[in-house]
């Protein structure tokens, strides 16, 4: 009995490690570009299933596609923080929508892929979101791309920010059950 | 046979309608059974003087016809009729329908597609909504969401001309009926939020060309400031105050947006209107009084020049705007004959000015206000409950009214026969987090956060009687919404509404008392009104479609959890999508 609790508690102890270690990584920062990945084409594909714009602009963005990294702590924090800055406030609230959709939903009109996500930005929606090439780096972009998605609880709980430094009153993003479409009930 | 002269019609007029309103508006003042532009008159009464439908027969008001609209936007503007047909405004994208009131059911005459910019509704913010065209003559005016003015036959629908006013770039956007003075398109531009840069302008009703703009903010002469100008206040004389009373260069990105009512006094040949709220909302960012924005402007029609003006909300910090209607009426005050305007300002404050020069006579609380007391008599200043300097990071709680304001757009109608005023309201409080505002031009310029709620023991709107000589309530109907809707004032003391949660009601004039209601497909945030038609019977006509600011939550489908939603308003309309949903519907009513 003594051995099988020892046992318990090693294995108790062991995963507990493997979690802390793994956990470290939310706060990784990468504060050089990350190289093109070698199959830049089957990412795209991967990211953005209905990625707009003239061929070969994709490839661009792929190349800084090696900065979307929605496991870290510190790119949801800064795109939180961008949030605010570019004025996504105005119009999305704090994901409830206004003039533009709720983010906080399941409901995406142009897909919620982090690349869909990232051109919604960069390139405006016919709907009325403003292009926001040239004025957002797209580094910081895909930041922003990665706490919209962690509007909906789309990226890791641990990753997530958890302080609302806001009224809203609704859930803090690390506390969100991910909102897909096919979760949405039918009506 | 030719119309009479000018001058005949005029006394015709007098005598037959205006002595009664005490408005004098000959000029404007429309064939009894029409409703020419979305208040009806120049004097915005909203007050039809036919009188078949009455307090004793309303109880027997039917459907006559509807038209589904096939928008699921909100539908703020109002029905025009002109003779034999009707018009309506749909919400974005902006389509034009008339309907031949000749021919039983009202089949459509023609439709017409401005086919308006849809980068627009991305610079709407409160929904894609448009308040309604103007006819005169044979023309039809009115405004699309992207800041184009366009003429159209009124018999065929065939465009005549078309105009820009602006670039969506900037923010701007327009939703505001046009109205018709002499040969003049007045027209203004909506956006504050976005940080535009407000405007009125006069177009030729024959050509469309641009005759005068004037600013609400910046230098005197774009602001159209001159040696005409004799403001009753102290404070609002001196100079380039449109300039010195923001921080450097503010003033090129201040709000004060034009998107309200313009009313127009023949004889004093005075226009009137509002302004909107400074931009950004985060009052911090912007130090001084913020003139012109928040404001009332009287100004000569043919130039543009400003006679007066008076700020209700200087260095507003709470998101008041002037721009409500001003109801042009005769009142009796002190055993004086007074030429007034009537002004529920969204501070909550009924105003009643002496419309030749600009003096506040009276300023009283129509709705619950927490946040000022009353106007100081010497100065005309608003005197704000407390000078505690909102700063970024605090919260600043229950501010009552909200930024919705006691009173939004939705527009009061007077009854020359009761002497009241028929005031829609919301009674609804807020708390504001203030953050620094980044301006990017096409994006809101707010720097706060906004969260609605009603107030405790309250009901979150309603429907008042407002007796302005006597200053206070006649009579008031709470409403479980704000009422979002315009009001309508008729001949036969019945006065009607429409509530968010879809009932369309006639009350009496005289004491509020529940006459005859009818549910709707979907909310109301139209403006009701009556009209005369071809079988010579009395109608009332008002289109449902539920949304606005007050009903984004439904028109635009936010989500409930955050409170913050659709600039807080959503906070306080969580039960609305149970109680209504999208759908825009034409009605028209008529006796059994």
């Amino acid at each position: 009995m003594s051995s099988g609790f020892a046992r318990r508690t090693t294995v108790v102890l062991l995963a507990g490690m493997v979690a802390v270690i793994a956990g470290c990584q939310r706060e990784e920062r990468h504060f050089t570009a990350t190289p093109v990945p070698a199959d830049a084409r089957a990412q795209a594909d991967a990211l953005a299933p209905q990625q707009a714009g003239p061929a070969g602009r994709g490839m661009r963005e792929v190349a800084a596609a090696g900065s979307y990294d929605e496991n870290s702590a510190y790119a949801l924090a800064q795109g939180k923080k961008y949030y605010r800055w570019f004025n996504c406030i105005g119009c999305h609230a704090q994901g409830g929508g206004g003039t533009g959709p709720a983010l906080m939903d399941a409901s995406w009109i142009y897909g919620n892929k982090p690349g869909d996500v990232f051109t919604s930005i960069m390139d405006g929606r016919p709907g009325g979101m403003p292009s926001y090439r040239g004025r957002i780096p797209e580094k910081e972009a895909w930041e922003l791309a990665a706490y919209v998605r962690s509007l909906s609880g789309l990226v890791p709980a641990d990753a997530a920010t958890n302080r609302a430094d806001s009224l809203s009153g609704a859930d803090p993003e690390g506390l969100r059950d991910p909102q897909r479409p096919e979760d949405k009930p039918r009506k | 046979m030719s119309p009479p002269p000018f001058a005949a019609r005029c006394a015709q007029q007098l005598t037959r309608i205006a002595l009664a309103l005490g408005a004098g508006a000959c000029i404007a003042a429309p064939a009894d059974g029409d409703w020419p532009t979305a208040a009806r008159d120049a004097a915005n009464t909203r007050f039809s003087p036919l009188a078949e439908i009455t307090a004793a027969n309303v109880s027997g008001l039917q459907l006559a016809w509807s038209f589904s609209t096939s928008v699921g936007k909100g539908h703020e503007a109002a029905p025009i009729v002109v003779g034999d047909t009707m018009f309506v405004v749909l919400p974005f994208p902006n389509r034009v329908i008339a309907f031949d009131l000749a021919t039983p059911g009202a089949h459509v005459k023609w439709t017409f597609d401005p086919k308006p910019d849809p980068h627009a509704q991305g610079v709407a913010c409160c929904d894609v909504v448009n308040r309604g065209a103007a006819a005169a003559g044979n023309r039809l005016f009115f405004t699309t969401l992207d800041n184009q003015v366009i003429a159209l036959d009124t018999r065929s629908g065939t465009e005549l001309w078309r105009a820009r006013l602006g670039d969506l770039a900037s923010g701007q956007s327009m939703t505001m009926a046009p109205i018709v003075v002499k040969d003049e398109v007045i027209v203004g531009n909506s956006g504050s939020d976005f940080g535009v840069r407000g405007f009125i302008a006069a177009l030729a009703a024959d050509t469309g060309h641009e005759l005068w703009r004037a600013w609400s903010t910046g230098p005197d002469k774009d602001v159209r400031i001159g040696a005409g100008f004799l403001p009753f206040y102290a404070g609002d004389r001196g100079t380039d105050l449109g300039v010195a009373t923001w921080p450097p260069e503010a003033w090129r990105i201040g709000g004060g947006s034009v998107d309200g009512w313009v009313s127009y006094d023949p004889e004093l040949d005075l226009l009137f209107h509002g302004t909107g709220r400074p931009a950004p909302r985060n009052p911090t960012a912007r130090p001084g009084a913020n003139k012109w924005t928040s404001s009332l402007f009287a100004r000569k029609a043919q130039t543009g020049d400003a006679v007066w003006a008076y700020q209700t909300s200087p260095h507003d910090r709470y998101g008041y705007d002037g721009s409500n209607e001003n109801v042009l009426v005769s009142l009796t005050l002190a055993g004086r004959e007074r030429r007034v305007l009537l002004h529920p300002d969204s501070n909550g404050l009924l105003y009643v000015i002496d419309r030749a020069t600009g003096e506040v006579l009276t300023a009283d609380p129509y709705s619950f206000v927490s946040t000022s007391r009353g106007v100081d008599p010497d100065s005309g200043a608003l005197r704000y409950a407390t000078d505690e300097v909102p700063a970024a990071g605090r919260v600043v709680r229950d501010s009552c009214p909200g930024s919705a304001g006691a009173k939004n757009w939705q527009p009061s109608a007077w009854s020359p026969r009761t002497q009241l005023l028929y005031v829609p309201y919301q009674d609804l409080c807020e708390d504001t987090d203030f953050f620094a505002a980044s301006h990017i031009p096409g994006t809101p310029y707010l720097g706060a956060e906004s969260k609605m709620h009603a107030r405790a023991g309250a009901s979150r709107g309603g429907f008042v009687a407002w007796d302005p000589a006597r200053r206070r309530k006649a009579w008031w109907l709470p409403e479980r919404f704000p009422v979002w809707s315009g009001a309508l004032a008729t001949a036969g003391d019945v006065v009607f509404y429409g509530t968010m949660d879809g009932w369309f009601k006639a009350v009496d004039a005289r004491n509020g008392h529940a006459l005859w209601k009818f549910r709707t497909v979907s909310g109301i945030v139209g403006q009701p009104v009556s009209y005369r038609g071809g079988d010579g019977h009395q109608y009332v006509a008002v289109m449902a479609g539920v949304g606005g600011w007050a009903g984004l939550i439904v028109a635009n489908d936010l989500d409930a959890r955050d409170g913050t939603a659709g600039g807080g308003f959503v906070n306080a309309m969580t039960d609305l999508p149970a109680a209504t949903g999208r759908g825009g519907m034409l009605y028209v009513f008529r006796l059994r």
